[in-house]
């Protein structure tokens, strides 16, 4: 039998395939069921390493200045992400604030500082130190994150609160704006090649 | 086009926490690459996402029924559900802000209820029906999951803005700890449901 690191299971159905090596904007689907088995890795780990990088600098943005704020008969008020967790956080509804926490801030924060830890030490051509609770961490973090959501949401506040008062985004609108593209680049299943590569 | 092989027969199991085919000679309990613990199919996974998705369809219910956010401004003051929500902008002119909340609050529950409940009652059956399909299904309803966060994330926005005093303040209600719970509780069920089970119980396809 051939080495099982060269096999690959489709998650779907558990049909088995040989890995292929992928050209620019190719991906395999498994015949039985239709699911993606493997997409091209279109960076390098210089490039992630890069964009998670991009990533930090912009969540900085993101988290510090202000989505957006509003003005009404000459008295004004902004929100950053955090202010809007802590909002939630008051009264019986607490346990939704730690929702939000993990969705807007929590994960998104981890999978940057993990995925910046890994591809680290990937340009060194080694392991990270806890290797495997990193790529793991990643894996579970994942669907947690949710900033492409927030983004959407905030848009569509602007939209709500634009019939009443006006409406002013914010330095961290942007920044949320380009994070949520860059993580998308970065965040998604494509880091379990380093599992493959060092 | 030759059926492939199946992992189970070739004694592999795939490794959620890496993605390693895993050669089960020996019966290892964890995977040799990342350490993460290996089962042929999710435990319990039929009775685990039931369970979440009937907490999350009785939960539901407040979710549509209590307000979601209380509004006091320019002197009149009330509270407003999910539906409230829509209708509000429907009425407003801006249908197209009432449909995307309307698709991320009401279609993608409703759509996540009744697939994962036709998921796990066609698998409980062992039927060889619309196998593709049903897999095809379940990738959909993984990627449409998380969107119905959405009026969470809306209403935490707009309460954290307006928060003038007199002129005017947003408050969060106990309506969307609801529905933030409902998005949570179909999430899990979605991610305890083994689609590998799909393909396990229909009799083996004659063409193959």
């Amino acid at each position: 039998m051939t080495k099982t690191s060269e096999l690959i299971v489709c998650e779907y159905c558990d049909a088995v395939y040989r890995k292929t090596s992928l050209a620019r904007h190719q991906r395999s689907v498994c015949v039985r069921c239709g699911g993606v088995l493997q997409r091209h890795v279109g960076l390098t780990v210089q490039q992630r390493l890069a964009l998670s990088v991009t990533a930090a600098i912009l969540m900085v943005y993101a988290h510090f200045y202000p989505v957006m704020s509003i003005r009404l008969q000459g008295v004004s008020n902004s929100a950053t992400l955090w202010d809007s967790v802590q909002i939630l956080s008051q009264g019986s509804i607490t346990f939704i604030a730690l929702v939000a926490a993990l969705t807007i801030i929590i994960a998104p924060v981890l999978q940057v500082l993990l995925l910046i830890w890994v591809l680290a030490f990937a340009m060194l051509r080694r392991r990270s130190p806890a290797f495997a609770l990193c790529m793991r961490g990643l894996e579970s973090l994942r669907p947690w994150n949710m900033l492409e959501v927030c983004l959407l949401g905030a848009l569509v506040a602007v939209i709500k609160l634009a019939g009443m008062l006006d409406v002013i985004p914010g330095a961290g609108l942007i920044a949320l704006a380009a994070l949520s593209v860059v993580l998308i680049y970065i965040a998604g299943r494509d880091v379990r090649d380093l599992w493959d590569r060092l | 086009m030759n059926e492939p092989p199946l992992a189970i027969t070739l004694n592999l199991c795939l490794c959620h926490g890496c993605g390693l085919a895993c050669d089960m000679q020996g019966n290892p309990q964890r995977c040799v690459r990342c350490g993460a613990p290996l089962h042929w199919r999710k435990s319990d996974a039929i009775a685990r996402s039931w369970a979440y998705l009937l907490a999350a369809l009785v939960l539901y219910i407040p979710a549509n029924v209590v307000p979601v956010m209380h509004t006091s401004m320019f002197g009149s003051s009330g509270g407003s559900t999910i539906i409230g929500g829509v209708v509000e902008f429907w009425k407003g002119g801006a249908w197209d802000i009432a449909l995307i909340i309307f698709i991320a609050s009401v279609g993608v529950p409703c759509i996540k209820f009744l697939g994962l409940s036709l998921l796990l009652i066609t698998t409980q059956r062992h039927t060889d029906w619309a196998l593709r399909q049903r897999a095809q299904l379940y990738r959909f309803i993984e990627v449409i999951g998380y969107w119905s966060m959405l009026d969470v994330l809306v209403v935490a926005l707009v309460a954290a803005l307006v928060q003038m005093q007199e002129l005017g303040t947003i408050e969060p209600r106990p309506g969307i700890l609801f529905f933030g719970l409902v998005v949570v509780f179909t999430m899990l069920s979605a991610m305890s449901f083994d689609p590998r089970l799909i393909w396990d119980g229909a009799t083996p396809r004659r063409d193959g």
